[in-house]
């Protein structure tokens, strides 16, 4: 069972009278456990597939199976079902709700599922734990560092054990010492936990760390193979 | 599902971080929910003191009052021709079946002395039936009897005023009292009534048996005659009718044709009080609708605010999205921020209407009543206010759509 299989799958965004093909009937596969990164440069579609793949947006035409489930036809709330129980993001800007804290962030995704404090409170505490912020659970984002926020988004993102973590830029705000710890965190829940791991990003030395590489342009897949061991 | 208690806990915090705004918004509703009970406690003291009024009076009363006279073409006015007699109300009394009870009334002020007291007041002969026809009671003694009546005996019953008046500290009941220089007996002590509805004190009377006032106290020009007869229906359903027989058996009596006018006139004084009762309600609606403009203002100030905390908050709201908030989950976070900010205006808002409604007795002397009922309706209004302009601020964010949400800056 493939955890991802997306069969041509397009997407045309129409602005009055100018419609714009973002993807062009892309197909891929990917199983379950792999550690992915798609390239590509700016507007070649790499963010809308992205954005497919977290089941945020719906593709215009094809395909799309999460787990043997086809989601491209699921209504929104639908939608909203299989991003809480299967997907988890993180963001370039890290995206943590401000004014709140650690594990209040970490906490989310179980308010929706109608978890009790109690529950919500060990959970999130596990996974805090995990990503190496113990300690830390009460300090709002803009007392952590970007790293420490990358961490908690990651916590956020494991915390309802979803299968597949969708990383957007991950490191895009973080210098390289931080990229290289966030990176190796995301390598170890890869292979220890065997989380399906799908990245996107411009850096090859990030792009490295994953052991398939996806470029993407003009809405097209271009290339697609094993990373080379350099 | 989202979990609601941690909802509350979520948009109490979301409030807390503006908190000059929140309070802005909220007195809004502080000032609509005050002004409501505040309003509604003017209007239910004033229609409480009114049916107070007229209960006092007696209920299901109809008063017949001597005609007019036509005295060479000048009209003389209402009771200026005294018509009425004893036997009228002894007629009326047997003959008309929707009459409980009737009073004859003569009256006329006299000096009152008991030992070296005295007072001035209204000595009203009567017969035995007026404590009926006036819903009284006594507070202590007896009244008198029919046998009183019949044989002109000289007993009286006194109103607290006169009693106050007359005896301070004294029990009046068995001691002598001179009306206008003739001894009579306190048989017994009228209870409190208060004012009348055009501000009479009631209390001020001595009541005394109809015959001995005719014979002994005034020496009318026109002996037999009363001043007016007091008439109680038998039920409000009933006064229309007991209009009519009175009116059909008076013509009767008095033998007035059909082209003649009456001699007598008949008031049915509850229809009059009831009609006075029902103005000051229209008056409390009007003034509670008043006022719930303005808590209907204090919504859209939420509605207002919201808005901008949606907009403020897209970001938030596409976070809440990503992480698998349904349409239903984002809806409910914002209803329920409006409604904590309606519903904390609302309990402060009760707390001002009380304290200004008393304010308002004190200072202005008006009889305010806070009911809990007017408690409910505001707090309740206050809280339909909250989620109804809560709504379209929630519905607005939860039509986002999750990728410009999380894009927004």
């Amino acid at each position: 069972m493939a955890m991802i299989e997306a069969v041509e799958i397009s997407k045309i965004y129409s602005m009055g009278d100018i419609s714009v093909n973002a993807l062009e009937r892309v197909s891929l596969t990917i199983e379950k456990g792999e550690f992915v990164a798609i390239m590509g440069p700016s507007g070649s579609g790499k963010s809308t597939f992205m954005n497919i793949l977290g089941c945020l947006d719906k593709p215009t035409s094809g395909r799309y199976l999460l787990e043997d489930i086809d989601v491209s036809h699921l209504k929104r709330d639908e939608l909203a079902d299989i991003r809480k129980k299967k997907i988890g993001f993180v963001f370039q800007g890290f995206n943590l709700l401000p004014r709140t804290s650690a594990i209040e962030n970490v906490e989310l995704p179980m308010l929706y599922d109608g978890l009790s404090l109690k529950d919500r409170r060990q959970k999130a505490m596990v996974a805090l734990k995990l990503v190496g912020l113990e300690g830390r659970e009460h300090h709002h984002p803009n007392q952590l560092s970007g790293g420490q926020q990358q961490r908690v988004a990651i916590a956020r993102a494991l915390v309802n054990t979803a299968p597949v973590i969708l990383a957007d830029e991950p490191t895009g705000n973080l210098d390289t010492k931080t990229s290289v710890e966030i990176m190796e965190f995301l390598t170890k829940l890869n292979k220890e936990s065997g989380i399906t791991i799908i990245l996107i990003t411009h850096e090859h030395d990030i792009a490295a760390y994953s052991r398939r590489i996806i470029r993407f342009l003009d809405g097209r897949i271009i290339s697609d193979e094993p990373r080379k061991r350099p | 599902m989202i979990n609601i208690p941690s909802t509350f806990r979520i948009s109490f915090r979301a409030l807390r971080v503006n908190k000059m705004r929140s309070a802005l918004t909220m007195l809004g509703i502080v000032i609509g929910v005050a002004a409501v009970i505040a309003m509604l406690s003017v209007g239910t003291g004033a229609s409480t003191q009114i049916s107070e009024q007229i209960s006092s009076m007696g209920s299901n009363l109809i008063m017949v009052l001597p005609g007019a006279t036509t005295a060479g073409g000048v009209r003389m006015g209402m009771g200026s021709q005294p018509t009425l007699t004893l036997g009228d109300a002894e007629a009326i009394q047997k003959e008309s079946s929707a009459v409980a009870d009737v009073a004859p009334v003569i009256s006329e002020v006299a000096q009152v002395v008991y030992g070296n007291q005295n007072w001035s007041t209204g000595v009203v002969g009567t017969t035995p039936s007026m404590i009926n026809v006036r819903d009284w009671h006594l507070s202590s003694g007896r009244p008198f009897t029919d046998q009183d009546v019949k044989n002109a005996i000289k007993v009286c019953l006194l109103g607290q005023t006169v009693v106050d008046n007359l005896f301070g500290d004294v029990n009046p009941v068995g001691q002598i009292i001179r009306i206008k220089k003739i001894p009579f007996t306190v048989a017994g002590v009228l209870a409190v009534k208060g004012q009348s509805p055009n501000g009479q004190d009631q209390d001020d009377t001595i009541f005394v048996p109809v015959t001995t006032a005719q014979k002994r106290l005034f020496g009318t020009t026109f002996p037999g005659m009363v001043r007016i007869l007091m008439v109680k229906a038998k039920s409000t359903e009933n006064l229309p009718a007991a209009e009519k027989q009175i009116t059909e058996l008076l013509k009767q009596r008095h033998h007035i044709g059909p082209k003649q006018e009456d001699d007598f006139t008949v008031r049915n004084l509850t229809q009059f009080m009831q009609a006075a009762e029902q103005s000051t309600r229209v008056m409390t609606l009007l003034l509670g609708s008043i006022a719930s403009v303005s808590l209907i203002v204090g919504g859209i100030g939420i509605m207002n605010i919201m808005l901008v905390s949606v907009t403020e908050r897209t970001r938030e709201i596409g976070i809440r999205m990503a992480v698998g908030a349904k349409t239903w989950d984002i809806r409910l976070q914002f209803i329920i921020e409006a409604l904590t900010l309606s519903l904390i205006g609302g309990a402060v808002g009760i707390a001002a209407g009380v304290s200004s409604s008393k304010a308002v007795a004190m200072l202005a002397g008006w009889p305010t009543i806070v009911s809990p009922f007017s408690i409910l309706i505001a707090f309740g209004f206050s809280g339909l206010v909250g989620i109804f302009f809560g709504f379209y601020p929630a519905y607005k964010a939860s039509l986002l759509n999750p990728i410009d949400a999380l894009r927004y800056e």
